[in-house]
């Protein structure tokens, strides 16, 4: 173990995975020469060349169906999105193509991509540069959708996706790429498995389901809570498609109290699945109304982007107000 | 280019013949319900498959259309279990998941129809960046017709496949409806081949005639797999059905529907072989009555295979 940036863990897990297995490869805009936009493939156009270090014309559609080919011929390829914004652009190639594939070609061939993309605000960059959109594939059949939080995470969960036979949205967060923290080395080649959600803080009040940047800020008002005897549990989702039902639910059966918060747009958010989930199969373990933390249903704002993007403010109040809430 | 054998040209001619009464066959069964959904039919355009495929490998690829049974039957797919599948049904390529608009075998290189105009030219692409990511010989076909040059996904593929000098050739079919739209609604140039110049890529049309089409795609294929990049080529066409089996065409009307009938390339390649004395009309008959049986076969084949269990819907969704 060692401390590294949440940026230099992406670059690791890609170079250990290319090492691995010549079969991967990363193609992008700006991944080569230039390292990437914020910097993931640093160093490794000079290592692994421009044959598996693959700069490309800005046409997100063109060089992710071309994933989708390389994939069918038994390549692994690793997609960068520069913003995931930019990933509308590939729609097609991702919901129509990848996702469908191998299932609707009988399984002649699997279908391992990683797309990987940052989300989020952070940047004060306004609407089309801010988006987090990772309902829209979590809501596709046939793709998995993973969201890190830490530098540790990151780079473990990337390492599965690139090894998983199955298309992986692999979703990043700007703000969290210069986050430090430990993240495992090369020779402890550590691999988290998809679809399990991590406990980040225990806590019998109430459960906060999360993922991402907003597992910080749910962890900050969790500590903040604690000085005012509020016992918070924070579940790390890790992955949003398939969703860890088994933990979210035995935290939700200790706490009786659930709020989940993502920095999308809480309208048909992760969230409202969740709390649906919960509602239809344990609605009687719950002491009080589900609360959502989300941004609010407009474009992500350019000037007010800190009043914009949830806080952990914003999760301490529902926090509070779901402990003063009852049926 | 050699010119093709004796034996070669009756094989083109047998397999245009094999492609026509396929799809005369779906019509039949199209329109009695045994075939759901969609069909779109080539019935007119069976020299481009043919003609291009002759250079193709089992270890070559190919991504084809909605209007792709062809190709399909060009690149050698074998007719009872693509006809199972297209009657939805456990044996085929794609256990009954596809049908006609996204039928696949992998295992010949045929990557699969596309139901997105234009979606499948980037996914051959991505075969052919695999042959030389591997440094093999193959190459890689994109199929597609001229509505698809609107696409961005024809741009995209194009301008990345002559930077990277791709072995990929991107045959367009332009049989002159984009769907229900004449070309003059859809494309400023006459010609598909007026797009290369803007990717500098090397670029020929050629009319709907097999021996035509062996040619240009045999020097397209040779050059793609000695490494020398791709080719644009543009085969002129008349589509003689509508979009889709039961368009009424009414945008069209009689007489252009007429006109494209008169043109037959199955009908011109079989007089010049017979001019040629490279078969006789004994022979002629012989091929057709073989084929009859070949589809007969498969047909009868489809028919008695069992539908997959609901259960098959939604399991293996994720391996």
């Amino acid at each position: 173990m060692k401390d590294t940036r949440y940026i230099f863990a992406i670059k690791e897990a890609m170079e250990e995975e290319m090492e691995r297995d010549e079969n991967v490869f990363l193609i992008g805009e700006d991944v080569g020469l230039a390292g990437g936009s914020f910097g993931a493939s640093k160093g490794l156009y000079e290592k692994f060349g421009p044959e598996r270090i693959v700069d490309t014309p800005i046409s997100e559609l063109g060089f992710t169906s071309l994933a989708a080919g390389a994939a069918s011929c038994g390549l692994r390829p690793i997609v960068e999105i520069m913003f995931m914004d930019f990933v509308t652009c590939a729609m097609d190639s991702i919901v129509n193509q990848i996702a469908k594939m191998r299932f609707m070609f009988g399984n002649q061939y699997t279908m391992p991509v990683v797309v990987r993309m940052p989300e989020g605000g952070g940047l004060n960059a306004g609407p089309q540069h801010s988006q987090c959109l990772e309902a829209w594939f979590a809501h596709v059949p046939g793709l998995k959708v993973v969201m890190a939080a830490t530098p540790y995470d990151v780079k473990a969960l990337l390492k599965a996706s690139i090894r998983d036979d199955n298309p992986v949205i692999f979703i990043e967060n700007k703000t969290l790429h210069a986050r430090k923290g430990p993240a495992a080395e090369a020779a402890e080649d550590v691999v988290l498995p998809l679809g399990k959600a991590d406990v980040k803080r225990e806590g019998s009040d109430v459960t906060v389901v999360t993922a991402s940047r907003m597992v910080h800020e749910s962890l900050k008002a969790a500590d903040t809570l604690a000085s005012e005897g509020i016992d918070v549990e924070v579940v790390d989702l890790m992955t949003i498609q398939p969703w860890d039902r088994e933990t979210v639910f035995n935290s939700i059966s200790k706490t009786h109290r659930l709020v989940v918060a993502h920095e999308a747009v809480k309208q048909f958010g992760f969230g409202a699945e969740i709390s649906a989930a919960v509602a239809e199969e344990i609605l009687d373990e719950l002491d009080a109304p589900i609360m959502r933390v989300g941004a609010p249903f407009a474009p992500a704002s350019y000037s007010l982007e800190k009043f914009y993007v949830p806080s952990a403010d914003d999760v301490a109040a529902a926090v509070k107000k779901t402990l003063e809430g009852s049926f | 280019m050699k010119k093709p054998s004796k034996a070669k040209l009756i094989e083109f001619y047998s397999t245009m013949v094999r492609i026509r009464k396929v799809e005369e066959k779906l019509m039949e069964v199209f329109s009695t319900g045994e075939i759901l959904g969609f069909l779109h039919v080539s019935i007119g355009q069976e020299a481009a498959p043919v003609g291009v495929c002759a250079h193709l490998h089992a270890t070559d690829f190919i991504s084809t259309t909605h209007r792709g049974h062809g190709w399909a039957v060009a690149k050698g797919i074998e007719l009872n279990r693509a006809m199972a599948e297209l009657f939805g049904k456990k044996e085929g390529f794609c256990l009954g998941r596809s049908g006609s608009m996204h039928l696949a075998d992998a295992s010949i290189g045929i990557m699969g129809a596309n139901g997105i105009v234009g979606g499948g030219i980037p996914i051959a692409a991505g075969a052919a960046f695999t042959a030389q990511y591997r440094k093999t010989d193959q190459v890689a076909v994109a199929t597609f017709g001229e509505g698809a040059t609107g696409e961005g996904a024809f741009h995209e593929t194009l301008n990345f496949a002559a930077i990277r000098k791709l072995p990929i050739i991107f045959v367009c079919e332009n049989n002159g409806w984009a769907e229900f739209s004449p070309r003059k609604i859809h494309m400023p140039v006459e010609s598909v081949t007026s797009r290369a110049a803007a990717y500098d890529m090397p670029t020929v049309s050629m009319p709907n005639d097999v021996l035509a089409i062996y040619e240009e795609a045999g020097k397209a294929i040779e050059k793609a797999r000695k490494g020398d990049g791709p080719t644009l080529l543009e085969i002129r066409s008349d589509r003689w059905y509508g979009h889709y089996v039961g368009d009424a065409q009414q945008y069209r009307g009689k007489e252009l529907v007429d006109q494209a009938m008169a043109k037959d390339c199955i009908l011109n390649f079989e007089n010049e072989l017979l001019k040629k004395k490279v078969f006789s009309k004994q022979d002629v008959e012989k091929i057709h009555a073989q084929v009859d049986a070949q589809v007969e076969e498969a047909v009868n084949f489809a028919r008695q295979c069992p539908f997959p269990d609901v259960s098959e819907m939604v399991e293996g969704l994720y391996v």
